[in-house]
């Protein structure tokens, strides 16, 4: 807790402070906390006449909340980087800033815009807000996320 | 407008805390996958602890939204889907260190490369809304 909150925030303060997210949303918005649905709001705003049912049926209007979270996300990381920090905190490794770099970024972000949407949630929607309304499906969904992840340790420790 | 106000809070809420706990950083998410560090599987265990208690609290007192609406809990299917395509976020999560939130707050903290991942994520929830009608569900 040394130098709060220009240091890193302990897990015991960070944790607490995003389960409480899922009750002040509901409690003052009415909402359920989720992410990776904004993909969806996106590629529906970019693409009117698409012919896939997801896109073309979905009532993004409804949706704009949404959008505007993920707007204060972006605000958000700005101000913990660089108000909130003696150094803006390095995230990603410096070999991603390279064609090589690029392309598994690009390929990652596939897997994640395309497994979050097929498994109807991310994170935030499944670990963080299923889990905490008891949700079944998202015990499945968080399981399964952490069998990718691990998969992917495993074979990036076996063959890299 | 002012309606909206509310959830670009919010977001710059949810966002300071996910930079300042460091959930955005590849380094991290590397420790947590290679189980070299526990914070991490503390911080999302003491998220969802937090978060089940409070569910449990505003359920006990049959509490309502601000504006006296009942407070609505939507529900997940549960699918074919829900474990292949958690499995393939999870590939997805271990290259780029981030999940979708931690994305919009990794390009907030200054890092350009996140655009591009944002980018592949978008060209994935597409390629989704293509072939979801193939897809087993």
């Amino acid at each position: 807790m040394e130098n709060f909150p220009f240091g890193t925030w302990p897990w015991y303060v960070a944790g607490p402070l995003i389960g409480l997210t899922v009750p002040l949303m509901l409690l003052l918005t009415n909402k359920a906390l989720g992410i990776s649905s904004s993909f969806r709001h996106v590629c529906a705003i970019a693409l009117p006449r698409s012919k896939a049912k997801y896109l073309r049926d979905h009532d993004w209007r409804a949706e704009i909340w949404n959008l505007v979270f993920v707007a204060g996300l972006v605000i958000g990381g700005f101000v913990a980087a660089y108000l909130l920090s003696a150094q803006r905190p390095q995230l990603l490794p410096d070999h991603y800033y390279s064609v090589k770099g690029y392309l598994q970024l690009l390929a990652g972000g596939v897997l994640v815009g395309f497994g979050t949407r097929y498994a109807g949630g991310c994170t935030s929607g499944h670990t963080i807000f299923g889990l905490s309304t008891l949700q079944s499906v998202s015990l499945y969904a968080t399981l399964s996320f952490f069998a990718g992840g691990l998969t992917a340790a495993l074979i990036a420790m076996l063959f890299f | 407008m002012l309606g909206y106000f509310k959830f670009l809070l919010f977001g710059v809420y949810f966002g300071v805390v996910l930079t300042k706990s460091e959930v955005v950083s590849w380094f991290r998410i590397r420790d947590m996958f290679y189980f070299r560090e526990p914070d991490l599987y503390l911080i999302i265990g003491s998220a969802v602890v937090t978060g089940m208690l409070s569910i449990w609290l505003l359920k006990k007192f049959h509490l309502r939204s601000v504006t006296g609406e009942e407070i609505i809990i939507p529900k997940k299917p549960l699918n074919k889907g829900t474990f292949l395509g958690g499995f393939l976020f999870g590939l997805g999560w271990f290259i780029t260190g981030a999940c979708p939130g931690p994305i919009y707050a990794q390009i907030g903290a200054g890092e350009s490369a996140a655009f591009i991942t944002l980018g592949g994520a978008l060209l994935g929830a597409y390629l989704y809304a293509v072939l979801s009608p193939r897809l087993p569900n």
